[in-house]
């Protein structure tokens, strides 16, 4: 089992760069079209972005998937923030809490394939994002 | 990193790198709005060219800086807005609306002279 990946601390706005480019250069190394690569690299920051914004601190992880038919990327951003109150609202465009960055969720699950999010008020916030190769 | 600034006659030109962070938006802001008044310019082109991911920061950064030149009586064009970015903008629900835009530098150019050509 390949376990191409890494782990990306969130702290600052540097670091949202940092795993944004580390993705690129991972989505890159799965064989991904720079077409996609894009793509993923902009949901990472949009993730990186949020915990920035929201949780000050938190970690994407990045791993490469071997599936029996189909290689992809995971991505999961997970914090240890205030978490989100209502997950459903948030899924919803144009919400936000934090003023005028509100696009981020809904625009990440449309940048991947698959989407999931578990949070809960006080203990943080997880989300496991994947894309396949085409 | 700092983006360079370069004067050319009465516009500007800001090249942006592809790695920018937060912060250096922000200084860039800062930093075309004061050139724009010190020089008295009448318009700006942002070449984004070697931009790679255009995300919500970047791009309501952008439109901040447009919006903020065009209070100054300047124009502010975007030039160089990769197909991916494109793409990957227009998925995540970005846009930069009332900003201009243009395929290239040259073509910014081109559409600020003729905006300006009648007013002198």
């Amino acid at each position: 089992m390949n376990q191409r990946g890494a782990r990306v601390a969130i702290k600052s706005d540097q670091d949202i760069v940092a795993a944004r480019q580390k993705g690129r250069a991972l989505a890159a190394e799965i064989g991904f079209s720079a077409m996609d690569a894009t793509l993923i690299a902009t949901a990472i920051s949009e993730l990186a972005r949020n915990i920035v914004a929201y949780a000050r601190v938190g970690e994407i992880e990045l791993r490469a998937i071997d599936g029996c038919s189909r290689e992809g990327i995971v991505v999961i951003a997970s914090d240890d923030g205030p978490g989100i109150r209502d997950v459903r609202q948030a899924m919803r465009d144009g919400f936000s809490t934090s003023g005028s960055l509100g696009l981020g969720l809904p625009g990440v699950r449309r940048l991947m394939d698959e989407f999931e999010i578990a949070s809960e008020p006080g203990k943080g916030t997880r989300v496991v994002t994947k894309k396949w190769r085409q | 990193m700092e983006v360079p600034i370069l004067k050319q006659g009465e516009f500007l030109i800001a090249t942006f790198q592809a790695a920018l962070s937060d912060q250096d938006l922000e200084n860039l802001r800062r930093g075309l709005v004061q050139q724009v008044v010190k020089f008295r310019s009448r318009g700006v082109i942002v070449d984004v060219t070697a931009m790679d991911v255009m995300d919500s920061f970047a791009s309501r950064t952008l439109r901040e800086i447009a919006h903020m030149i065009r209070l100054r009586g300047a124009e502010t064009v975007i030039v160089g807005i990769q197909p991916e970015v494109a793409f990957a903008m227009v998925q995540l629900g970005l846009t930069l609306e009332g900003v201009a835009a243009a395929l290239d530098l040259e073509e910014g150019l081109a559409y600020l002279i003729e905006k300006f050509k009648n007013i002198d």
